[in-house]
């Protein structure tokens, strides 16, 4: 197997690495940690999913509704990902390539929504577009509907997947430095040209990576979409709000099989992620050593 | 699947979504929204169903009714952010109020809308204990005993919690004569026993059925029935305390959203049928307490126990325009019993 | 700010692209982050300074406040620690199942909130899986404060090991076998060389951890207990008081959680710059 990690195996350099048993004891530590933290959730939500059977587990995921979940869930993401990819490209060239005043407010400011409660970022949008909100009376007496809609779980996902790809791209861009670019640039190469033929291709796993989580916090936001959804079944309710819903209709098992969907969609993310990783091992080597 | 493909399916799914928005193509079609509260899933499930036959007949027309469930107030709230609701049957008399009072989607005198003051049901709050009452919980006195483990959703936010704080209020207040600072000790020490609070009455049904916390859970009637139906009768059993508070969930009409919709009829027409016999059966079934007992079916009405209701209106409570600011507001009573005692 | 002080508003480049990526940058988040956000300060404004004061001098206020940043510091300290190990573990050693371990790392950051909160709580209820070997011990973790720094340790686990994977990965071992050779011990070189290096990115992971905790809704509320100055979080607060229609109370609590993380945030970032140049450049 192809290692990502520069350094061999560690028999070879004893010096660097340390003794046999504190080894043993740091990965049992590692391994704990993961199994009772992020392993036995997961597992939970399989074995409740199909405790009553695969049958039962199927026509959950058929239902009308669950369906509609579905679609809309898919729907919201493939709207919010790319917006939210091309603007964490142009902030980590910002922000890798020059040098400004107020940069590190401004890579805050990214950072920002990170810390906002995924209560208040539904919570500003009402305040905004709800018919009590700025814009809610002119928007009503013009037929725009955003909250308790479509453009309001996506504007709400937006914001909750906003740094994501620019927090991936940032660091790596950075430590590449702009020598390149500034090459690029002196031979007369147009800015897109070098973006395409110098930049993606050394950031282009970090882009990738960051796409992923930023899908798969996508579909899974629930805080900040059940304040702008209003709840209507098979309408404005995406797959978290569906699971809170069977949940709250006593029928779990329905509730977990869609929770495993979910679930499911985040294994197959790390799943791409690790081939891919595997898969051009050499080539991310090379890259990390510049 | 190519990504051309994915795309145009995602067009396609997103013109579903526009079309369902919009409320239908043809001028046959109709869509109203109710927005409700959580216990009532079950009652409109079947009830839509029956109003959409009845509809049919009646007009020919196909009437598909959306709904959105929720915590009472929550849903409220939405509403008057701009959730496009036709009507709105919520668990409590002062959520109506408020989207009365904020925005004016719904007219000030809603009440008189519909007969018996626009509820077309009521209910009351009972006890669910565990098979066999292994901790002998008759009445509301024993709530208050010390180790017992009495769980109950947050009155802030769920319509449900409050009927069960009212409830635990009145028996009190007869039992302390009238003496305010009594009643109070006693509901304090009741919510002293409470180990969770949760956001709204399904989640404190999940707490003690299936994660087993507490011995006592306080749930609308038709809550506790249908616990006891879809979770394990041999599980469960409920106990009905010595006096109870009559709970009357209203419905109304959101007239801002029906006029402009131009769906006024139709949603007219589904509120008023909830008071046909037709409706009323539904209602009992789903183990609401009938307006009109005549006529529902004897054996669904065999199921509600006999119990002494106190109503909100009671001298003791003065209606949900005085309870609601005394009680559950912002620093009001409720809020009071969480102080840290100094 | 960064870079050495000038009265430029930049540096000159010859890299193409600053106009456009700065104008479109500041317009995106001026559109779906600053101006929402403003709306949010606009709306405290309307209450003005006492009734700010009032809401944020609340006793209950205060107490779920408390309880969010407390138990945030303490879970992202807890992933700083343990998200290091797991870090170090993952690069450095090789033994079977490294792979998957790996893999399930971004687990929290895919799995719906509202579903982590459930299987929480199914694990850790007087009941379940774990919590029927804990409750002879007399430790409750569901419906206390213990549940809800689980949950906030499970969501932000991934931040820290993410951040600093990479700088493990690119450590310099040239520097490390001079060290040794040099004599120093094993956990000299690791206290002394390895540690300063990591230092930047772990304080990275500490506060993206920190930040996402401070706000987290659907995970904790299915397994904390709700119990108003015991464990009620502060977003939990302005949930109910949205459903009281006290839009000025939610968005006054609001605003202070976005005052604190921003100002915590801030300090970080900064820190992170200062100790960058200290250790790298330096």
């Amino acid at each position: 197997m192809a290692d990502v990690a520069i350094s061999p195996p560690a028999v070879h350099r004893p010096v660097t690495t340390e003794p046999r048993a504190a080894r043993i004891v740091l990965i049992a530590v590692a391994v704990l940690f993961l199994a009772f933290f992020l392993l036995l959730p997961l597992v939970v939500v399989f074995v409740e999913a199909l405790g009553a059977g695969i049958g039962t587990y199927w026509k959950a995921l058929v239902d009308k509704d669950a369906l509609a979940a579905i679609r809309l869930t898919l729907l919201v993401a493939a709207i919010a990902v790319p917006a939210n990819l091309v603007f964490g490209v142009a902030a980590s060239w910002l922000i890798a390539k020059f040098e400004f005043r107020g940069k590190s407010v401004l890579t805050t400011l990214i950072d920002l929504p990170f810390s906002v409660s995924p209560v208040t970022s539904g919570l500003i949008y009402v305040l905004v577009f709800g018919a009590q909100g700025l814009l809610g009376p002119w928007l009503a007496a013009h037929g725009v509907k955003i909250i308790f809609a479509v453009p309001g779980i996506v504007l709400a996902t937006i914001f909750v997947t906003f740094p994501f790809v620019a927090r991936e791209l940032i660091p790596i861009m950075q430590d590449q430095g702009t020598e390149d670019e500034e090459a690029a640039a002196s031979l007369g190469a147009h800015g897109l040209t070098t973006f395409f033929r110098v930049t993606l291709p050394n950031i282009k796993w970090a882009l990738l990576y960051g796409v992923l989580l930023c899908n798969a916090r996508a579909m899974g936001e629930f805080g900040a979409v059940s304040v702008v959804s209003g709840k209507i079944r098979g309408q404005t309710n995406t797959m978290p709000l569906q699971v809170e819903i069977l949940y709250n209709e006593y029928s779990y098992v329905a509730a977990f099989a869609v929770a495993s969907l979910l679930a499911l969609l985040a294994l197959v993310t790390l799943a791409v992620k690790s081939f891919l990783e595997w898969r051009y091992a050499g080539e991310l080597a090379a890259q990390r050593r510049h | 699947m190519t990504r051309h493909t994915r795309l145009r399916s995602l067009a396609f799914a997103f013109g579903l979504a526009a079309f369902g928005l919009a409320g239908g193509a043809s001028a046959a079609d109709v869509s109203i929204l109710n927005v409700s509260y959580d216990p009532t899933r079950e009652l409109y499930k079947a009830y839509d169903e029956a109003f959409a036959a009845y509809w049919k007949e009646k007009t020919g027309d196909t009437v598909t009714v959306e709904q959105s469930h929720g915590g009472s107030g929550g849903q409220a709230r939405a509403v008057i952010d701009g959730l496009p609701a036709d009507v709105v049957t919520l668990a409590l008399e002062s959520d109506i109020d408020a989207i009365a009072a904020n925005g004016g989607k719904v007219r000030k005198d809603w009440k008189g809308q519909f007969p018996d003051d626009s509820a077309p049901y009521t209910s009351t709050i009972v006890f669910l204990v565990r098979a066999g009452n292994p901790k002998g919980i008759k009445d509301w006195d024993d709530l208050v005993k010390p180790g017992i483990q009495v769980i109950t959703p947050n009155p802030k936010t769920s319509g449900g919690a409050r009927w069960n704080y009212l409830a635990a209020w009145a028996y009190a207040n007869a039992h302390d004569g009238n003496d305010e600072a009594k009643t109070r000790e006693f509901v304090t020490a009741l919510y002293k026993n409470v180990p969770v609070l949760d956001t709204g009455a399904r989640g404190s049904t999940t707490t003690f059925a299936q994660r087993g916390i507490g011995d006592v859970l306080l749930a609308w009637e038709n809550e506790a029935f249908l616990a006891l139906n879809e979770l394990g009768p041999d599980k469960f059993e409920i106990v009905v305390p010595s006096l109870s508070i009559k709970a009357v969930p209203p419905v109304a009409i959101v007239d801002a959203n029906v006029d402009q919709k131009g769906t006024r009829k139709v949603a007219e027409e589904y509120l008023n049928y909830l008071y046909s016999d037709v409706g009323q059966k539904i209602i009992a079934k789903n183990y609401y307490r009938p307006i009109k007992p005549e006529a529902a079916d004897p054996a669904d009405l065999k199921r509600f126990v006999e119990v002494k209701l106190v109503t909100i209106d009671d001298p003791q409570f003065g209606g949900w325009a005085k309870v609601q600011p005394a009680h559950f507001a912002d620093g009001g009573i409720f809020d009071q019993i969480y102080k840290p005692s100094k | 700010m960064a870079g050495a002080p000038s009265l430029a508003l930049r540096k000159p480049s010859v890299i193409p692209g600053f106009g456009l990526t700065l104008g479109f940058v500041l317009t995106y988040l001026g559109l779906v982050v600053l101006i929402p956000l403003a709306a949010l300060v606009l709306k405290t404004a309307g209450l003005g300074w006492s009734g700010f004061l009032a809401i944020a001098s609340d006793e209950r206020t205060i107490a779920a406040l408390w309880l969010s940043f407390s138990l945030s510091l303490v879970a992202a300290a807890i992933n700083a620690v343990f998200g290091l190990v797991i870090a170090w573990v993952l690069v450095r050693y090789r033994f079977p199942g490294r792979r998957i371990l790996d893999a399930m790392v971004d687990l929290p950051f895919a799995l719906p909130t509202a579903v982590a909160g459930i299987a929480l709580t199914a694990l850790y209820a007087p009941n379940g899986w774990v919590g029927q070997y804990l409750e002879p011990l007399g430790i409750k973790v569901a419906y206390t404060p213990l549940g809800i720094l689980v949950a906030l340790v499970f969501i932000g686990i991934p931040f820290v090991v993410r951040t600093v994977q990479p700088v493990i990965e690119d450590l310099d071992s040239e520097v490390q076998e001079a060290a040794a050779t040099l004599g120093a011990t094993r956990l000299d070189t690791l206290a002394r060389i390895v540690l300063p290096t990591l230092i930047p990115a772990l304080l990275t992971g500490f506060a993206l951890a920190l930040a996402r905790a401070v706000g987290e809704y659907g995970s904790v509320i299915f397994i904390a207990g709700n119990i108003p100055y015991v464990s009620e979080i502060a977003p939990l607060l302005i949930v109910v008081k949205l459903t009281e229609y006290n839009y000025a109370g939610a968005t006054a609590i609001a605003t202070l959680m976005l005052l604190i993380s921003f100002a915590l945030l801030l300090a970080i970032n900064l820190l992170q710059a200062w100790s960058r140049r200290g250790f790298d450049r330096g």
